[in-house]
């Protein structure tokens, strides 16, 4: 009678944990929509590709990818973003975690050849470059780039942990944020290069993994790296910020735009003959756009070519553009990957560029910069900045971190413009702490019309410990380029509407006025050499030192603690032995 | 006795106006062996840049002088050489009438050893504050010889505040002060304590009102870290006469902090000891003192072998009994030849290495160690003939050799 009621009893009890679960799974599977707080189903998220060709003016071509991800979501508040669609999951959580309001990393290999190639779309220093913005709820900024430069090192297989405070600046007036934002409190800005880091493939596939596509579909398929690495200049870029959807900003969604520019050179690759192809670029034709792409086009300059008569480009096309960036108004050639007649019966799409035989728009600002001197003692640092411009003048700003190592003699700094002085209008300049933070100087210069511009200042080269010498130590030191941020004067007008739709290629720095456009140049990065003690002698050191000091105290020892005495002479070593013999006999000793 | 003295001073003011107009300025003031990072001038025209620019010269790490020196050439800057001429002059005037009071014999012929002294003129026309510092040491001395005991401790104060090494000086400056007013130096004896509290309270009261004057004049304490911080701790490792750059340059990190508080003690440790024995000899401790500071601080210059160089001729009637003299002069001759030489071969043909400078440093300094040890070896034993007589004869009657023992 109990038995059957207990076991009543636990059949109950059972069934009650059966239908309770049942409950809470039926529950669990209603769709988020109705129970959480976002509005919409999934945060709106676009993709778009694009690949520019600009054939130069000195037999090389300019390849210039751009992969844009915008995504309407916010990272910054409570609800932990989940679900990532097209935004690469680790870069979503870099940005939360450490609070990042605009994030610009670059990897480049080679030197820019400005007055060669003009300008590029996106500027790049050689090395590795970093600037970030944080939000202003950051309260050890420090720490947290520190971490950040940490985690992203193992994002991009790169040795970015190297970035510390010797290489880090917070500049007061060049990197202002690039997105939307009312934040211009310096404080939580950080900028740091580091001019030795080579590019390679390790880099370029975590940097194709961020891409929806991967390596798979689209544009992206043209990346291969024995191609790209084998050319003069290769740099690939991650710019992350917030941006407006629409003209009065109601919106505002975050944007991921990786780039990568490569400019392959003539000679490496064509065997002479003045012909490309996306096939003798990149190995590789294109056979579909990425699915998850709503824009993916091709662009090919032919500015220079408006009937034909420089190159034929086939397969041809009657999709034109036309689009005015870094100053000029450039016509453009469009492919529209995501039409299925772009790539013909063949269903691949091999561009080819054949020239008929060869005016290039020079570039109206370039800078340089050399080491003066001889000896490894002292030094100067040159700069010279040339505006082409035949009557116009323009300020321009310059940035300079030059390390701790290289003392620099601010009063020594001379600015001289056609041969007379020219003072900056504004100098802002942090003097370096010994292994702590290097020096910085930002200075506001006008350039005159068509004139060079010389910037000088002297410096003393220390001498490190032994430990922080790199075990190459005679290749050198390098000193990071110098920045020039300026806003020269457009020969067209420039729009304005940054909202609009146009090409990723010319929309990445914003337009504020249309007489003038936004150029940044980066400067050549210097190597400099610094004396070296000799790096197999620390113990002889040590020892021999310490002897010089132990012969001081020593000596002066003897005289503290001595007395002066008369000295009885010894007796010979014959006549000792003759006494203990005499001794032990009993017999009276020698004199 | 005036006519040598201004004759010495015109060919003086002559040679260094010569060197100021000429080319060579430049590249002395550039030297290592002359100008160290505490006392360059480059440094102090960058440090009055800095200011110029609305930055604090001490939140960088290339001026380490003190606010007093700001202040002074912030007026001075257009007359700096002006200005070490005549620091270098009133040096040499002091040593002079320093000199003058305590030779024993009349012998005078090599009293003006100071200006002439080519350290000396090196460091004058580098515009190395190290003049600057010289002459307040000699003004020290110069007013604990006249017995005056309040302006013996302000210089003294304003000597510590430049560089700290200064501060055991206070040893010999009591005791010689204790001697001439007949206090015997015993701890039992109240009046060698009062002495000692008033002379300590003037130094100290001295020392805190400049240096409450130096944080009046930048408004902040940075100066402290920049200056004593930078002396005490060495972090720049320029390469210069002394033996700290190489050693700390070579060291193993982990133990860095214990060698670097061995060499610092090691400038104050002699204090005592020498203090003990030279007790009733307070000017010989004086000379002492200057010399064992000049070797083993951390950053030493020329200058400051030109300044316990320029006391010697006080103790010309030592020559008899000196060992090594003739050993140490050549050593020191050669080195300071060689310096340049090495230092050219090094940085800037390439050809050697920084071993060959560092030995150089090392034979130098060994020189200097011996020359004062001769000369307190040939100090004590006139003191011992002086007791015992001249001749001395063994218990037979032959002619003793005296030893330490």
């Amino acid at each position: 009678m109990a038995e059957q009621r207990f076991r009543v009893y636990v059949c109950v009890r059972v069934g009650a944990c059966v239908c309770m679960c049942l409950g809470l799974c039926v529950w669990d599977a209603t769709p988020p929509e109705t129970t959480t707080t976002s509005a919409g189903a999934h945060p709106k998220d676009d993709f778009q590709e694009e690949l520019v060709i600009r054939p130069l003016q000195s037999g090389d071509v300019y390849a210039s990818f751009q992969f844009r991800t915008l995504w309407e979501t916010d990272f910054m508040k409570g609800n932990k973003v989940s679900h990532y669609r097209l935004f690469p999951k680790s870069l979503g959580q870099v940005i939360s975690k450490f609070s990042v309001r605009e994030l610009h990393i670059s990897f480049t290999q080679g030197y820019w050849r400005t007055m060669q190639w003009g300008q590029p779309f996106m500027p790049s220093p050689p090395g590795a470059e970093l600037w970030v913005w944080f939000q202003d709820s950051v309260t050890d900024v420090d720490g947290t780039w520190k971490e950040l430069t940490n985690v992203l090192s193992g994002i991009f297989c790169a040795s970015l942990n190297f970035i510390d405070s010797t290489n880090t600046v917070q500049p007061s007036a060049s990197f202002k944020p690039l997105g939307i934002g009312n934040v211009t409190d310096h404080r939580f800005l950080r900028y740091a290069t580091l001019p030795r880091e080579i590019v390679c493939t390790e880099n370029l596939t975590p940097w194709k993994k961020l891409l929806p596509c991967g390596s798979k579909a689209g544009l992206a398929v043209l990346m291969k790296s024995e191609k790209l690495f084998h050319s003069s200049f290769h740099s690939q870029a991650v710019h992350i910020r917030p941006v407006c959807q629409d003209s009065e900003c109601t919106t505002t969604s975050w944007e991921l735009r990786q780039t990568l520019n490569v400019v392959f050179d003539l000679h490496t690759s064509g065997q002479g003959k003045r012909e490309w192809s996306l096939f003798k670029m990149f190995s590789r034709t294109l056979t579909e756009a990425c699915p998850l792409a709503s824009s993916s086009k091709i662009y090919i300059d032919i500015t220079d070519n408006p009937q034909g008569e420089q190159f034929e480009l086939t397969p041809a096309t009657h999709l034109l553009s036309q689009a005015v960036v870094l100053g000029d108004r450039r016509t453009f050639s469009v492919y529209d990957l995501t039409e299925a007649n772009t790539f013909g019966s063949m269903r691949s799409l091999n561009l080819l560029i054949r020239w008929k035989s060869s005016d290039m728009l020079r570039p109206l600002l370039h800078a340089e910069r050399y080491v003066a001197g001889y000896g490894l003692q002292t030094g100067e640092i040159h700069t010279l900045m040339y505006n082409y411009h035949p009557f116009r003048s323009f300020p321009i700003l310059l940035l300079d971190s030059v390390p701790w190592y290289l003392r620099l003699y601010i009063h020594t700094l001379t600015v001289t413009s056609k041969g007379k002085d020219n003072k900056p209008s504004y100098i802002h300049y942090q003097p370096s702490k010994d292994r702590v933070r290097p020096h910085l100087l930002e200075m506001l210069v006008q350039l005159p019309p068509n004139s060079v511009t010389e910037v000088t200042v002297q410096f003393e080269r220390a001498l490190l410990k032994w430990t922080e010498y790199t075990p190459d130590p005679n290749h050198g030191f390098y000193v990071g380029s110098s920045v020039i941020s300026a806003l020269v004067p457009s020969m067209v007008a420039m729009d304005t509407n940054n909202t609009k739709e146009r090409p990723l290629f010319s929309s990445f720095f914003p337009c504020k006025e249309e007489s003038s456009y936004f150029v940044r140049i980066y400067t050549e990065p210097l190597l400099v050499n610094l004396p070296t003690p000799d790096f197999s002698m620390p113990y002889n050191v040590i020892c021999l030192t310490c002897t010089v000091v132990a012969v001081g105290y020593g000596s002066l020892y003897n005289l503290l603690t001595r007395s002066f005495q008369i000295e009885e002479p010894n007796p010979r070593l014959a006549k000792r032995i003759a006494n203990v013999i005499r001794r032990l006999r009993g017999v009276p000793p020698l004199a | 006795m005036a006519a040598p003295l201004t004759v010495v001073l015109i060919v003086a003011v002559t040679v260094r106006a010569c060197l100021f107009r000429s080319s060579l300025a430049d590249l002395i003031a550039e030297r290592v062996e002359v100008v160290s990072p505490l006392n360059a001038w480059k440094r102090v025209v960058e440090g009055l840049a800095l200011l110029d620019l609305g930055v604090s010269p001490y939140s960088g790490d290339v001026f380490h002088e003190t606010p007093l020196i700001i202040y002074l050439f912030h007026f001075l800057v257009d007359y700096a050489e002006i200005t070490f001429m005549v620091s270098s002059l009133s040096s040499h005037i002091v040593l002079y009438c320093l000199l003058l009071s305590l030779i024993v014999t009349s012998c005078c012929l090599f009293v003006d050893r100071y200006l002439l002294n080519p350290f000396t003129v090196l460091s004058c026309v580098a515009k190395s504050t190290c003049g600057l510092n010289n002459a307040i040491v000699a003004l020290f001395i110069l007013s604990t010889i006249k017995k005056n005991a309040l302006l013996s401790a302000i210089f003294l104060a304003l000597s510590t505040y430049q560089s700290i090494y200064p501060v055991t000086l206070c040893a010999p400056a009591v005791l010689y002060l204790l001697q001439r007013q007949y206090i015997p130096v015993n701890v039992r004896w109240a009046s060698f304590w009062w002495f000692l509290l008033q002379y300590a309270f003037m130094y100290l009261g001295s020392l805190f009102v400049i240096i409450c004057l130096s944080f009046f004049l930048l408004g902040s304490w940075d100066y402290l870290p920049s200056v004593y911080g930078f002396i005490l701790s060495v972090p720049d490792l320029t390469p210069n006469i002394g033996l700290f750059w190489y050693f700390f340059a070579e060291m193993f990190e982990h133990f860095r902090l214990f060698f670097l508080c061995v060499f610092q003690i090691n400038v104050f440790f002699y204090t005592i000891p020498l203090s003990i024995k030279l007790k009733e000899h307070p000017v010989f401790l004086i000379f002492m003192q200057l010399a064992v500071i000049s070797i083993f601080k951390s950053y030493p210059t020329v200058g400051d072998i030109a300044l316990y160089m320029s006391f010697l001729p006080v103790w010309s009637h030592l020559h008899r009994f000196l060992r090594n003299i003739f050993l140490v002069s050549c050593v020191l001759l050669a080195c300071s030849a060689l310096f340049p030489v090495l230092w050219h071969l090094w940085i800037y043909s390439g050809s050697a290495n920084s071993n060959f400078y560092y030995a150089i440093t090392l034979l130098f300094n060994v020189a200097q160690i011996l020359l004062v040890s001769d000369y307190f070896y040939a100090f004590l034993r006139r003191e011992h003939h002086l007791t015992y007589g001249l001749y001395l004869k063994r218990k037979d009657g032959s002619e003793a050799t005296l030893v330490l023992k």
